[in-house]
Parts: structure tokens; sequence; C-alpha cells
């Protein structure tokens, strides 16, 4: 099916088949219950699993496949985004122009950085990645002020020219359509004791992230991404078999490059505004994290990563002191405070500790990521009789 | 004139000689045997002639063209392929895999973006390569890691990468070396029958004077850097200035 061997098309449908029911799926507490503050199901957060997913997916294509760790990819995220919200401002609010732009500007824009960069391997080409990404923070936030209103942000404002929809012009400011779609609008729906949002803005970043998937399944299993693995396995024997590196590798930059683009454009598409923050390093650092965390080199680990980051990042954080005292409410007054103090620090603002903690429990025993901890799980409920062999087993890179 | 043409080449590693004055010229679908003892600097004539290395002085010519100044990339596209010492394989990437992307290479030149096509559709491409590993004898291993490869198959692996691009120059540096008596007589019968089957050209280091013997067609003895005699292997053995190097005197010239 699509092209995409047996194996790769189910694991693909069942990702579209849970991505498209993830308003359902992510809210399993009933609405205003206790649990309720658990559910992710709502259509910021999903549009962010989402955007982030695809973010994350482009950056394994790189990093995953070709060993080389670039720590400066939310430098492209922000590009994205400001070329995004220029179509916006220019152009039209209907997203495709903006999406398309954000893509394109990323991929040039990756291509110098990437040309540049690639000079070098290992920690120093991690750290001209960081470098030029640094450097394209300081230029948004203050140099390039005429283009990305620096410390402010870029933001759509009245005056805009948008010539393609200046007809349909009216005294607020508009919102991001898709073809008169907008972005922001949702359906609410009551189901006993759910309360489910399907929002446009959720489904058009699902369906772009599937795609993203889609290729990126067709690059893993293609002669080009036996190429990028080879980068990463002997570049020695590769030029020995008569194949040049360096346009491997650039070529997998520039590709993860212009996801992250897309990534960006989708963010301004969703919030119509951009920020210098989004290059700034941590940005950078947390989609490599997000990477390492569901499984560098695999298929799905990326999604998985993001996911789980985004996940801690608006849910743990919001579980406030408040909320600890009321689940330990059932121990006595002075053991309740005690086990606050105690757990606190993991808790809402600390949920960076928490994750931290997370990703280096994953890092030093789950070293393929949390992808690799489901397998292993999964091959333990199925062992099959010692010495039974599995013949494809090391065919292709694991899902 | 041979198809590889070496003149006048010197390399020195700072103090050391390692290069001197190397004079050698491999006849067209000859196998050349390059044979002397441990840092008479045979690999580093293989560096210089796949562009691993860059010598102080000399040209090398092979089909008439310089390949100094060359990439290894662009002179494995000339037809050059070399087997290392120490094997040079993809560890991380499966046995097949390993033999695809010679493939892939050949097919397609030093760079190609396929990203869109399937490797699972390129039908003729896998059943070259599988044919080359059924040719190699390491069919049952296709799956394998090749990095979990034995040493012996590690070098029978590199043997078909190398094989399996057609080269017109194959340089091999100790292909055997490793590898239990029936796989060296393995390789010898496989080099043979690839020797019989189609135009080719072997220039091949070794220590192993039974694989020598087997092969060569030609014989240059090299000691401290420079090239002793050059023979044909009847004339080589009990030649007295090859005892003399192996027995490490340095009374030559
Ligand atoms: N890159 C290098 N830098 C410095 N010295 C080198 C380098 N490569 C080789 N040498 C030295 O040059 C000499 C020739 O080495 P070479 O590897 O060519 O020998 P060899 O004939 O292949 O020996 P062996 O039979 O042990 O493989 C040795 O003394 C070696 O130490
Ligand atoms: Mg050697």
């Amino acid at each position: 099916m699509f092209g995409l061997e047996k194996k790769d098309a189910a694991l693909l449908l069942i990702v579209a088949v849970v991505t498209l029911c993830a308003p359902i799926l992510l809210n399993p507490f009933p609405a205003g219950s206790e649990m309720a503050q658990f559910n992710a199901g709502y259509p910021d957060l999903m549009q962010r699993f989402a955007i982030y997913g695809i973010f994350a997916i482009g950056f394994n294509i790189l990093f995953g496949l070709t060993g080389y760790l670039s720590f400066g990819h939310a430098a492209f995220l922000g590009v994205g985004s400001y070329s995004a919200v220029w179509m916006f401002k220019l152009l039209s609010m209907n997203i495709i122009p903006g999406i398309i732009l954000s893509v394109i500007v990323a991929g040039l824009f990756s291509l110098v950085i990437g040309f540049i960069s690639l000079r070098r391997s290992g920690i120093y080409f991690s750290i001209l990645t960081l470098a030029f990404a640094q450097m394209s923070y300081n230029l948004a936030y203050s140099v390039l002020t005429p283009i990305t209103n620096g410390e402010t942000g870029l933001q759509l404002s009245l005056n805009d020219p948008r010539v393609l929809d200046a007809a349909r012009t009216t005294g607020s400011l508009p919102v991001t359509t898709l073809f008169g779609a907008e972005m922001r609008s949702a359906t609410s729906v009551q189901f006993g004791v759910w309360e489910w949002q399907f929002s446009t803005g959720f489904y058009v970043s699902a369906v772009l992230m599937l795609l993203a998937l889609y290729l990126a399944i067709r690059i893993f299993r293609s002669p080009f991404g036996i190429m990028l693995r080879a980068v990463k396995s002997n570049q020695n024997r590769m030029s020995y078999t008569g194949l040049n590196v360096r346009p491997y590798t650039l070529a997998a930059f520039v590709i993860s490059g212009m996801y992250a683009g897309l990534a960006g454009g989708l963010l301004a598409a969703m919030d119509p505004l951009a920020g210098a923050e989004r290059m700034q390093w941590t940005a950078s650092g947390e989609v490599v994290i997000m990477t390492i965390l569901g499984g560098a080199g695999t298929l799905l680990g990326p999604i998985i990563g993001a996911g789980f980051i985004k996940y801690f990042e608006n849910i743990f954080s919001k579980i406030n002191d408040n909320v600890l005292h009321d689940w330990f409410a059932f121990l006595p007054d002075g053991l309740n405070d005690f086990v606050v103090t105690v757990i606190a620090p993991f808790f809402g603002d600390g949920w960076n500790l928490t994750m931290g903690l997370m990703f280096m429990a994953v890092v030093i025993f789950l070293p393929g990521g949390l992808v690799d901890g489901a397998r292993r799980i999964g091959r333990l409920f199925r062992r099959k009789p010692a010495g039974a062999k599995r013949p494809d087993a090391a065919t292709k890179p694991a899902e | 004139m041979g198809i590889l043409e070496v003149k006048g080449v010197n390399k020195r590693f700072g103090g050391l000689q390692a290069l001197g004055n190397v004079n050698l010229s491999v006849a067209e679908n000859t196998v050349h045997a390059i044979i002397g003892p441990n840092g008479a600097g045979k690999s580093t004539l293989l560096n210089v002639l796949v562009g691993k290395l860059i010598p102080d002085s000399g040209t090398v010519t092979f089909d008439g063209q310089s390949v100094l100044g060359r990439k290894p990339h662009e002179i494995n596209q000339m037809g050059i392929s070399r087997v290392f010492q120490t094997p040079e394989i993809f560890g991380d990437l499966t046995v097949m895999e390993n033999v695809l992307i010679p493939c892939f290479a050949k097919r397609d030149g030093s760079f190609r973006l396929h990203a869109f096509e399937q490797v699972a559709n390129e039908s003729l491409i896998i059943e070259t390569a599988e044919q080359m590993l059924i040719d190699v004898n390491m069919q049952d291993k296709r799956h394998m890691h090749a990095g979990n490869l034995s040493r012996g198959d590690k070098r029978r692996l590199e043997m078909a990468m190398c094989l399996v691009q057609q080269p017109r120059l194959l340089l091999l540096d100790e292909p055997t070396a490793g590898m239990a008596r029936a796989d060296t007589n393995n390789t010898i019968d496989l080099l043979k029958e690839i020797k019989a089957k189609r135009d080719i050209t072997m220039a091949i280091i070794e220590h192993d004077m039974h694989v020598v013997f087997s092969l060569a067609e030609r014989i240059t003895v090299l000691a401290q850097g420079t090239p002793l005699v050059e023979d044909i292997p009847s004339r080589i053995k009990g030649h007295p200035k090859v005892q003399e190097a192996y027995l490490g005197t340095t009374a030559h010239a």
C-alpha cells in the first residue's frame, strides 16, 4: 500500500488511526472529574504533539540515520515561523502559501548552515550548528528587528497588506484558515460523561504529521536511506566504495531542516506569531531529547518522544502544591505536609527535574529509547522457544 | 604499458622513508603480487593508489589517467576497488545491505538523491547482491549484522563488496589473513573463478606464500619501501635477495 512494505503500511495505518482518534483517546477521563486535569485531548496541546512530532521525525532523519547531532535545529523552526507569519501579513491568511514558504526558506537556510557545518563531524559539527543557531537567535532578537520585530515578536496587524484577502478585511485581526476553514474552530461533542473537541487546526497538523511520517518511512527504506546509515557506520568504506559522503549528509541535513521549517510554519499557522525564543538553544536541545527519549533511528520513536515531552511540559507542570495536598488528603495533616514537601519539587514547575531523571534513566537503561523498551516488553510476552530465529529481524531498522 | 603505472613514487613519514622511488607496472588482466616483510611499505603503496595518501613525488596512472589528486570515491568510480588489511565494512548494517551499497554506487555514481525509490523494488540489484553472497558462500548470513561476523567472514564480505562492483583493478591487502585454511582455499578458488570469468586485474599483498604462488603471475618484492626484484613466481622462489629481505638484513642498495 502507498508503495510501502506490508509491515510499514500497517505501522502507518495504526499511527493514522490513533492520531485521527486522538481527541477521543487523549480524553479518557470524564469531563469535570478529578482526573480531567490529565486529559490531553484539547486542541492546543494535540496540535503541539503533531507539530513537534514533525520536528522530531525530521530531526531523526539526520541524527537517527547519519549520526550527525545538530544542536541548532530550532533555528530552522524559527525561520519557518517567521516566513509563515510574513506570508500571513503580506499575502493571505490561508495557511498554504505560508507553510510552503516556511519549508522553502528553512530548506535554503539549512543548505547554507549545513554546507559550512558539515565540513566537520562529531562534536565540532554539533558546536558549529549550535553557534549558527545562537547567531540566528541573536540576529532575530536585535539586528534583524525590521524583519523579526525583535523582542516583541512578529505579529499580525490591521495595517498588513494581505493582498489576496484585502476584500475580506474587517475591523478585527483576521485568523488563519485553510480555504475558509478557521484553524481555531472546534466542534465540541458530548458523549456520556466525556467531552471531545475536534478542531480544524489539530486535523490539519495531524494530516501533515502523517504525511511527514509517510515520507520518512519511504526515506528509511530507500537506497538513500541505506546510504545515510552507511554514513553513520563507516565513512571510509563509503568513500572507497565510490560514494561521496558530503552530499549525502548535506541532503539529510536539508531534508531535516525542511521538516523543521514545516513544523515552524505550522506553529505559526495555529497561532500567527513568531518570536526569537523559538530559535533558542533550549529549543534545539528539546528536539534532541525528544528523539533520544523516544528512540533515535526508529520510525515511531521521535513521535513518541515529542508526545511525552509535550505532555509533561503541559500537564505535569500544572500539578501544583494544592493538587498534591488534595491527592494526599487521606493522610494525617502532618504527614500530608511532609509528603507534599518531599515530592513537590518533582511536580509543577519541577517537571523539568522529573523529565531530566526520566531522560537519564532511559539513556542509561534503555539506550534504544522508549520504543526499544516497548519492544523488549513485547518480546518478553511472546518469547519464542529457545533457538527460534527471527529471520528478518536484522534486515531493517526497527520501526 | 600496464593498466597501472607507478613511477618514482616517494613517501616520507617524518624521518621514515616509507616508499622510496617505487616503480611498478601492473599488466592488464594479470594477478600481480606484492610481497615483503612487515613495514616494507606495501599498504602505504595501496594507500597512495586509492587516494588515501598523497605521495611526496612521483606519478600514478590508471588506464592512462592520473590518479593522484583525485578523491577516494573518484578513484573507485574509475574502476579501482580495495580490500583493506583490517576489514572496512559497514558494521551496523546487515551483510546484505553491505553488498547492496556498492551495487548502488556502481549503478548510480558517487551521489544520487534516490530518497523515494524503495530498496525492495530494486529486484535487479537485489539479485546481483544475492548472487554475490552465494559466490562467497555467505547467503545464509545475509541478515546478520556485519559487525557480528567472524574476522574471516568480514574479510570475505569485504571482498564480495569489492567484487560485486566488477572493478577493473582489484587491490587486495592480505585478503586471507585471519581465515581458516578451508576459507583461504575457497578464497583462492573464488579469485581464480572470477579471473577466469571476466577481465580483471588484481594486485595482491599477501604473507601467505601458498596464496601468492597459487594466484600470482608476477611478483614484486618490496623491502624498506623499495622494490627489490620483480619476476615470475618460479624465479622469485629461492631468489637470494628475497631470502635476504625476509631475514631482515639491509644489505640492498
Ligand atoms: N600514516 C602513517 N604515519 C606514519 N607512519 C606510517 C603511516 N603509515 C605507515 N607508516 C609506517 O610506514 C611503514 C610502512 O608501513 P606499511 O603499513 O605500508 O607496511 P606493510 O608493508 O603494509 O606492513 P605489514 O605487512 O605489516 O602490513 C611502517 O614503518 C609504518 O609504521
Ligand atoms: Mg600492510
